[in-house]
């Protein structure tokens, strides 16, 4: 505390604390001209604890160790494999390969950092890319009428999960693995099993195989999945970290009812994040049709586990509150260097899995350690 | 959206408000959390320009009743008005717009964020222009700025960071800043649920030095406290509480301490 006495401002010098000296919020205009301040001396710390130095940078930063563990496995397979593997294609393949799960990774960090979980992502994603297929060959829809039905789909999900969620308070993990079921079995009833074919859509909707189009640089090959899936994360980044809806993300993940007395409407907050993960999934299925070129309602079955793998690996903690969605995404790099490195080792794909369990109890146990420290 | 210096009761040469009219009341509350009856029947009466002191036993409805005069709770029965109009608080931020501000109990502060970002949160400030306007964009340093210069002003901390996370502050630096929260808006009634509990004696003296800042200002403050040398020495009327509704109303130069604990605990019976 301090010993400056004149830091608390002495009375009847015209500006009040109570009145709102120049501190109204939205005016932005700070400090009113006759402010007489007594500028405080604000003690320079005598030196902070390395520890809590090193949690606060986690804390602050919490890409750093996504980052660093994939700056390291991509060191590491460069050094096996060399060129084969540091080459512009192999790279640029694993991007590709991580495209999908990157997108709907997205809705599930959001979902996340609120304290949530939504295991009905994967299942949002297929039916909307089924619906995008069907509405386009069953009901002849332009392809671009049936891609916003596929993007009303995602966004009706979410409502639906936002509802149940904010508004009738049920636990998220409960509500998002209903609706997993009965988006699964919804897509299944519908499309009655059926498959698209890659060249039927190629031939009468390509718009729905968009983002499977490519731009080459050199060797670097970058489909348009791809380059939406870093643009939504930067795009996502951006509304976290600088806008004021983001802050109230994280408010409401960290302590809802601290947000909602500060002034912040956690229902709404919920429900923009369920809604906002819906829409999202409905890009992912979008871009899921361009990776595999078909419509089939038994892709991307996974989605949803590997989804919170990539967050979980990202350092987003599942308590909520902690994290960021560019940690999402080196999470799912990470994943994706595995893969493909191991692959290219000629290793049994069992060994990706082992490893990326140690690495999702590893990812847990470093954000214990940093939640622990913060006590 | 928030009340500015405009809406402060008028005050006269003399620099003291016309403290007789009631700027929020209430009547009737009443408030059950399963079996537990927190308020029953209790009324409220805040002054213009006045420090009232909500005094009462732990578990007597004190905060039970802060929370329905900021929005925090809705009550099961009774009313409030506020300028003689009714006025109902369905949130937070509804009591905010009215230019009611809190310190609770609890300090509702999030630990995982920053200072600044908990002193602007529900009210960021944007920066100016396209990038404010069209990207939303936040002005994290202007909201530092001010957020530093409040609690220099306070005097209540020596922050090192305005960054650093809340969790790592001690209790009473904590407190710090949800007082500052609650006064660094231009709010007109000023609500503290005991802001001086986690405080060592130095900073109790300083809030209490801004609770009579904030009155020489014309503007109201509420405050619950179980520390009666403050309450006697600050407050213009004490409101006692007892069993979950208002016992009675008392000037603190008409009675001493010791009488106002015996009224607060049952011991004497209440003057009529
Ligand atoms: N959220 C809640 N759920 C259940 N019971 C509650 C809740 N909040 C308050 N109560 C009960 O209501 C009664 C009044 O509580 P309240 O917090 O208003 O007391 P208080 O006068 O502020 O006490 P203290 O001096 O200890 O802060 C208590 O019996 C308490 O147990
Ligand atoms: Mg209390």
């Amino acid at each position: 505390m301090t010993d400056n006495p004149q830091s608390y401002r002495a009375d009847g010098d015209g500006t009040g604390v109570g009145t709102g000296d120049g501190a109204g919020a939205g005016d932005g205009a700070g400090a009113g001209a006759g402010n007489t301040v007594a500028a405080a001396a604000v003690h320079a710390p005598a030196h902070e604890p390395p520890l809590w130095r090193v949690r606060h940078f986690f804390h602050r930063h919490p890409e750093a160790v996504p980052l660093f563990v994939l700056l390291c496995s991509l060191a590491g397979f460069g050094l096996a494999l060399g060129g084969k593997f540091f080459s512009p294609f192999a790279l640029t393949l694993i991007l590709q390969q991580v495209a999908v799960v990157g997108i709907v990774g997205a809705a599930q960090t959001l979902v996340i950092l609120t304290a949530g979980i939504d295991l009905s992502v994967g299942a949002v994603m297929v039916l909307s890319s089924v619906v995008m297929g069907q509405f386009t060959f069953r009901y002849g829809l332009p392809p671009a009428a049936a891609v916003a039905c596929g993007f009303a789909v995602g966004a009706l999900c979410g409502a639906v999960n936002g509802f149940l969620v904010a508004r009738v308070r049920l636990p998220p993990f409960i509500v998002t693995l209903g609706m997993w079921q009965i988006v699964l079995a919804t897509n299944f009833l519908y499309s009655a099993n059926e498959t698209i074919r890659s060249q039927d859509i190629a031939a009468q909707a390509s718009l729905l195989q968009f983002f499977g189009g490519k731009a080459q640089l050199g060797g670097a090959v970058f489909t348009y999945g791809v380059i939406a899936m870093v643009a939504l994360v930067a795009g996502l980044q951006y509304a976290l970290t600088r806008t004021a809806w983001g802050r109230h993300v994280y408010a409401v993940g960290d302590d809802p009812q601290a947000a909602q007395l500060a002034g912040v409407s956690a229902r709404r907050v919920l429900f923009s994040v369920y809604i906002l993960a819906g829409l999202i999934c409905a890009l992912a299925g979008w871009v899921l049709i361009g990776r595999i070129g078909s419509v089939s309602p038994t892709a991307g079955q996974f989605a949803n586990i590997e989804s919170i793998t990539a967050v979980v690996i990202g350092g987003v903690s599942l308590f909520g509150g902690r994290g960021s969605i560019a940690g999402m995404l080196f999470g799912a790099l990470i994943v994706g260097v595995f893969s493909l490195g191991l692959r290219l080792l000629g290793a049994d794909p069992q060994w990706t899995y082992l490893l990326i369990g140690l690495l999702i109890i590893l990812a847990i146990a470093a954000d214990q350690w940093i939640r622990a420290l913060a006590r | 959206m928030n009340a500015t210096v405009d809406s402060v009761a008028p005050v006269d040469a003399a620099g003291s408000v016309d403290s007789t009219v009631a700027l929020m009341s209430a009547r009737g509350l009443r408030k059950r959390y399963g079996n537990v009856t927190a308020l029953d029947d209790a009324d409220f009466e805040l002054r213009r320009g006045e420090i009232l002191a909500v005094i009462g036993d732990n578990g007597a409805g004190k905060s039970t009743l802060i929370k329905i005069l900021s929005g925090a709770e809705q009550p099961d029965d009774g009313e409030m008005q506020l300028d003689g109009a009714p006025a109902r608080f369905d949130s937070p931020a509804a009591a905010h717009a009215a230019g009611v501000e809190t310190v609770y109990q609890n300090l509702a502060l999030s630990p995982a964020l920053s200072i600044a970002d908990n002193l602007f949160l529900g009210r960021e400030i944007r920066r100016r222009g396209l990038a404010g306007k069209w990207l939303r964009m936040l002005d994290h340093r202007e909201m530092e700025r001010q957020a530093r210069r409040k609690l220099s002003d306070l005097g209540l901390l020596t922050i090192q960071n305005i960054r650093q996370t809340v969790e790592t502050l001690s209790g009473g630096q904590r407190q710090g800043v949800a007082v500052a929260r609650a006064t660094a808006f231009g709010g007109r009634i000023i609500i503290m649920d005991e802001p001086t509990a986690a405080l060592g004696v130095k900073e109790s003296r300083r809030v209490l030095r801004l609770i009579r800042d904030i009155k020489s200002h014309g503007l109201s403050v509420v405050l619950v406290s179980h520390n009666m040398p403050h309450v006697f020495e600050v407050a213009d009327r004490i409101h006692i509480h007892r069993l979950g509704r208002r016992l009675c109303v008392i000037r603190p130069g008409d009675y001493s301490m010791d009488n106002a604990v015996a009224f607060m605990t049952g011991a004497k019976p209440a003057p009529s």
